[in-house]
């Protein structure tokens, strides 16, 4: 098993003729991604790389091919509009890569997407990959090796340095997440971590934070509560100034600073393992005895 | 992106909510007419994007123009925070009877603009929050519905008793709710929310952040960032996409990704250098942005090394190459470079870089190893 995408995954990209949305699509064509459809306006009825449908919207692509996942490559203006035209053709999946959307924007995005049962990933994530199985995004395939090391993180490229060090260690993956560093996203850790947890070829899970925001101290307070399965964690900006104050309102909200100081201590207390950097991950999992 | 306050306090005017008249100065001259103009007694503000503005002494009360011209003088031009005074307001010093505390953010935990206000605003609030946080009163706002009357007047009630007040003030709530989508606001604060003697309740001082993803779908927005009181070598990353914090080491990094740029500076100082900036390069990375972001970088004589960092995603490892190729026949560069590149397009990257007569590692912490080397090398 995997969270989230597999072997069933049908796969509809919303941006396909675009300058990053083709070359991926190829990437996750070549990686073995069932891509059943594409998403231009204008461009219904042509086919991509000789091969996939491409139509004018999302529904009609969901009609014609069963799709029940989307990814979505558009420009950050449109991004917006292609999350509900995704939410609204039913897709139980819907992975936003493009960064840039307005956070305001996002206020409206989510109860939509809440509403209609979907699960939205991202924005401004680099989507998730089950090694050998489906990926969905960005993440560079051969750096990735199926196994048992649940892989959930805020970052993008950081979690590729991540990967890197488990695989080149003989550590497999079951499902990476990339989550986002948007304020606001579709999947936080919790869910991941609920879905990890539940997951029977799951064995450890490596969570990776940075500063700002209180999501790792919810995630570090779900794992002491929740989480069976050994967790070791990795906070990003150890060495960054504090960060710009937005107003007094920020302070006020959160009680909290953000910083990553605050945040290892939480996820200490929580009984993960904690990195220094990220090449610790692989002497963290073994000494967990994964 | 922050407006100044002046800024700030025109766009509450424009949307309805009352706000004291006020006037900017940019010379001692200008700001001793204003006074004239506003009556005399009035407090001169320096307009800087940095808090605790009064603390640093620039905010000063003036009992006439004289003494309005004196304290423009002695406030434009200095310093607050690393940043340069370059405007004042003046507005009148106006009695006060109380103050509360307005504002709106946008609320990780609950994904929604939450409304906050407290009967006891000034410059404490935070001390409030922290230490009696049962005198702030929050609401989470349904973006589908906006805030609704009701919840604006049971807010309003919650800053007076008296019910003229309370609706003015669930009035002056309701605006700035509208204030925040109508700018693509992340923040919207208006502390102190004053009474008058005379029962009047105005904003006395507003701060506003603009959403930065927001601004290239404002222009009219876009026109009032003052470019003057921003770091010059942060409005020239602006300038070429990149994301740009100066720190004070001789290690300058360029990594693409937040959060591997930050993990990157933290290895920096794992191995004992220390990080000259934070630079993200960003995805879709063309190869200007990497001459753009090494000009940045050379341009602090301080940094020794310049480590790149690339673990190719959506940023292609051949674009990066071609760029670390361009910016050395562009720039003369007296500083030497490490480069760590992997991930997509990492073959055509290795390529371009040889032909070029660079190497490059694929380890990250052998690379940031090299790097802090050769910046203690260099500075010995």
């Amino acid at each position: 098993m995997s969270i989230f995408i597999d072997q069933s995954t049908r796969l509809v990209v919303q941006g396909i003729t675009g300058r990053d949305g083709s070359f991926h699509a190829k990437q996750m064509m070549a990686y073995g991604t069932k891509v059943v459809a594409g998403v231009t306006p204008g461009k219904g009825g042509q086919r991509f790389e000789d091969s996939v449908p491409v139509f004018n919207t999302v529904a009609e692509a969901v009609h014609e091919t069963r799709a029940n996942t989307a990814v979505i490559y558009v420009p950050a203006a449109v991004a917006a509009s292609a999350i509900f035209e995704a939410a609204d053709a039913g897709l139980e999946l819907i992975v936003c890569i493009t960064e840039g959307i307005p956070v305001l924007d996002m206020t409206r995005v989510l109860p939509f997407v809440h509403e209609r049962g979907a699960r939205l990933i991202g924005p401004n994530c680099p989507g998730l990959i089950s090694p050998g199985k489906s990926k969905v995004g960005i993440i560079p395939g051969n750096i990735c090796e199926p196994g048992k090391i649940g892989v959930v993180s805020r970052s993008g490229t950081l979690t590729y340095e991540i990967i890197h060090q488990l695989s080149s260690h003989g550590m497999g993956q079951s499902t990476c997440v990339g989550i986002g560093g948007d304020p606001l996203i579709g999947t936080n850790f919790v869910h991941c971590l609920t879905a990890f947890e539940a997951d029977p070829e799951t064995a450890a899970i490596v969570l990776i934070g940075e500063i700002g925001g209180t999501d790792e101290q919810q995630a570090a307070d779900f794992v002491r509560r929740n989480v069976s399965k050994p967790v070791v964690g990795f906070i990003a900006g150890q060495t960054a100034p504090p960060g710009r104050r937005m107003g007094h309102a920020g302070a006020i909200i959160s009680g909290a600073s953000g910083t990553a100081a605050e945040k290892m201590q939480a996820l200490e207390q929580a009984g993960i393992g904690v990195m220094k950097r990220p090449a610790d991950v692989v002497p963290l999992l073994k000494s967990a005895r994964i | 992106m922050n407006l100044h306050e002046y800024q700030a306090r025109e766009i509450l005017r424009r949307h309805g909510i009352p706000v004291p008249p006020g006037e900017v100065a940019t010379t001692p001259g200008e700001a001793r007419a204003s006074a004239q103009r506003l009556g005399g007694k009035v407090v001169v503000k320096a307009q800087v994007h940095a808090g605790g503005r009064g603390k640093a002494g620039g905010v000063k009360l003036a009992n006439s123009a004289a003494e309005a011209e004196a304290h423009a003088r002695a406030i434009l031009g200095m310093t607050i925070k690393g940043l340069t005074v370059h405007k004042v307001l003046i507005a009148p010093a106006a009695a006060i009877a109380s103050e509360s505390y307005v504002g709106i953010i946008v609320d990780r935990g609950s994904q929604r603009p939450v409304l906050m206000v407290s009967p006891a605003g000034g410059i404490d609030i935070e001390e409030v929050a922290a230490k009696t946080p049962e005198k702030i009163h929050r609401l989470a706002v349904d973006p589908r519905y906006g805030l609704l009357s009701h919840q604006a007047l049971g807010l309003g009630f919650a800053l007076y008793g008296d019910v003229h007040q309370a609706r003015a003030a669930a009035d002056i709530m309701q605006k700035l709710y509208q204030v925040v989508y109508a700018v693509g606001a992340s923040l919207a604060e208006i502390n102190p929310l004053a009474t008058t003697p005379e029962g009047a309740v105005q904003a006395l001082d507003a701060k506003i952040v603009i959403d930065d993803n927001e601004v290239e779908r404002r222009p009219d927005i876009a026109a009032l960032r003052d470019v003057t009181a921003e770091a010059p070598e942060e409005v020239a990353a602006r300038e070429a996409g990149l994301t740009f914090i100066k720190l004070d080491g001789n290690v300058g990094c360029c990594v693409n990704g937040a959060g591997l740029a930050m993990a990157t500076m933290d290895l920096v100082k794992y191995y004992g250098g220390e990080p000259a900036n934070f630079l993200d390069i960003g995805g879709s990375s063309k190869a200007q942005k990497v001459v753009a972001a090494l000009r940045i970088m050379t341009s602090d004589p301080r940094v020794k090394v310049i480590l790149f960092n690339i673990f190719g995603g959506i940023t292609r490892g051949d674009d990066v190459a071609n760029g670390i190729v361009q910016a050395t026949h562009e720039l003369s560069l007296k500083v030497p470079i490490v480069i760590r590149l992997t991930g997509t397009n990492e073959g055509e990257a290795m390529e371009i870089l040889t032909k070029a007569g660079f190497s490059a590692l694929t380890d990250m912490d052998e690379a940031v190893k090299q790097a802090v080397a050769l910046a203690k090398g260099k500075a010995a």
